[in-house]
């Protein structure tokens, strides 16, 4: 598979055979680190558009709860009145409770806790509401509420996310420079072995390209053939984890699944490899054989 | 024969040669060939007969002194350029250096497919010399397989193929038997017919007397050009080499 008539013995290169090897571990590494971008900047996305443009409204309880019903209606009439809102609920203190039960447990004392009252307000598409007027506004009218509009959550997490998603790229970076560097030092070693055969065809009338093109094709070969075993390598265990992230319950993960246009990001990967192996090849070839006679 | 220097395909002026800091191995060597000129390069071993090879065929940069070949001063020509002047020295290396790992046929087919020629054109001519030279039946044999007189004559197959204006040989008949030495020199001598300038360094005297070429005589590094006299008589053509016209 992917070899082609060589003027130099370059299959027989021990190195050459455990290129294939060490250019598909990269590649794995690499199918593992870019899905990694992928499915965080998908989840990134999706977090944003989830959350900004909501706001949850929290009320702490009183002593009296004939006032905390009142001090919801006044609430619920405040937001009635804002034109930016499109929509709001009130979490029932059963939801507040399923919320809590990962923390709390299904214990029957938990019912007994004295839970603050939580609208979910959905606002209108692209509304620019003056968060800080519309806090204002209640806490004139209500005491022991405030509004959380999830931003400081939202940009602490969403940096998280845009951190952890350069440090993949850096990782997709450093696997590049690991592939460049393995390719430069058995093309290297190839030039050393067959130094005597590179010198006969230089002196039946060789151009330095027809010798880099033998190294470039055969790293092309081998690149595309690691690129391809790392590529199945990786593929069950992308599968395998989102077969596990599936059964997580929901609400706890967002959908991490890969969706056709990373898959297909994915397989342009050994290719991507494959032609890195191959320019650095080639240049590799050409700058060893311009300082030769 | 010599001739004037507008005319010469090699030319050396005060040429000197030392590999690292060891004394001069070729010594102000100066001397200009015609093209389709033929000669003998004789001395003793050691005396640098090797070396002046290299420098023609450009394995070897003069450590002083002028080399021009075709007309073109070598030291300023771009390493770009060299290839195409390479492919018109044909050169049959006193080791061989063939390609082990390729066939026979493979071997000499290198020059004409570096040079770009027609799949057909490798097969037809490929074979041919090959039959030529006695190896028909040795098409797909890899050279270690071979005999040495075998593999001297596949290198020098893979050194005439593509017809080269320069045909340079270190000891090419070392190996072979006296009448095979005999056909490959006729060989030489045809290709020099058709205009190939020809340079063959060796130790047989008897070859270089009896076939009364001119001597480039090298002694410690010194060469004297001798016998620069006309060619002996044109032997007679021999079967099958009139053939060789279409693909030498």
């Amino acid at each position: 598979m992917f070899t082609r008539r060589s003027d130099l013995p370059l299959d027989k290169d021990t190195l050459s055979r455990f290129l294939p090897w060490l250019i598909a571990f990269m590649v794995f590494l690499a199918v593992m680190a870019m899905a990694g971008v992928l499915v965080l900047n998908t989840v990134a996305a999706r977090w944003d558009r989830g959350v900004s443009g909501t706001l949850t409204v929290q009320i702490i309880p009183a002593e009296n709860a004939v006032d905390d019903d009142a001090r919801l209606q006044t609430v619920l009439k405040i937001l009635t009145e804002t034109p930016e809102v499109n929509h709001f609920e009130t979490l029932s203190k059963d939801k507040l409770l399923t919320l809590l039960e990962p923390w709390l447990g299904t214990s029957a004392g938990a019912k007994d806790l004295p839970l603050p009252q939580m609208v979910d307000v959905e606002l209108k598409p692209k509304a620019k509401l003056d968060v800080n007027a519309l806090s204002q506004r209640m806490e004139a009218r209500v005491s022991g509420v405030s509004i959380d509009d999830h931003s400081i959550w939202l940009s602490r997490l969403v940096r998280l996310i845009r951190t952890v998603e350069g440090l993949a790229t850096l990782v997709l970076v450093f696997i590049a420079l690991a592939t460049i560097g393995t390719v430069i030092f058995t093309t290297r070693t190839g030039l050393a072995l067959h130094r005597n055969a590179i010198e006969v065809l230089h002196f039946i009338g060789a151009q330095d390209s027809y010798v880099a093109a033998q190294f470039a094709g055969r790293a092309l070969g081998l690149g595309l053939k690691g690129g391809i075993i790392g590529l199945l390598l990786a593929v069950p265990s992308l599968l395998g984890i989102g077969v596990m992230a599936a059964k997580m319950e929901s609400g706890m993960l967002p959908d991490i699944t890969l969706g056709v246009a990373h898959w297909s990001a994915l397989a342009a990967l050994p290719i991507i490899v494959a032609l890195i192996a191959m320019l650095t090849a080639r240049i590799t070839v050409m700058k060893t054989l311009s300082r030769m006679l | 024969m010599t001739t004037n220097e507008n005319d010469a395909i090699v030319k050396f002026e005060n040429v000197g040669l030392r590999y690292g800091l060891g004394p001069e191995v070729l010594q102000d060597v100066t001397f200009s060939l015609a093209p389709g000129s033929f000669h003998f390069l004789v001395g003793p071993s050691g005396a640098g007969k090797s070396s002046l090879l290299k420098l023609i065929y450009l394995a070897l940069k003069p450590t002083r002194g002028l080399i021009s070949l075709f007309g073109r001063d070598i030291a300023t020509t771009s390493r770009r350029d060299l290839p195409p002047i390479r492919r018109r020295v044909g050169v049959v290396f006193q080791e061989f250096r063939l390609l082990n790992h390729l066939s026979a046929f493979d071997n000499v087919a290198l020059p004409l497919r570096i040079a770009g020629a027609k799949k057909s054109e490798i097969q037809k001519h490929v074979v041919e010399l090959l039959s030529w030279v006695g190896l028909k039946d040795h098409l797909d044999a890899r050279p270690p397989t071979l005999s040495g007189g075998q593999q001297q004559r596949v290198s020098i197959a893979r050194a005439v193929i593509a017809r080269p204006k320069i045909l340079l040989a270190d000891e090419p008949t070392g190996n072979v038997d006296d009448p095979m030495g005999m056909r490959l020199m006729h060989l030489f001598e045809e290709l020099n017919k058709l205009g190939t300038t020809v340079i063959i360094a060796t130790h047989n005297n008897l070859m270089v007397e009896k076939m009364g070429y001119p001597k480039m005589h090298l002694d410690e590094g010194w060469l004297e050009m001798v016998g620069t006299g006309p060619h002996p008589a044109t032997p007679p053509p021999r079967p099958g080499l009139s053939d060789m016209e279409g693909y030498l």
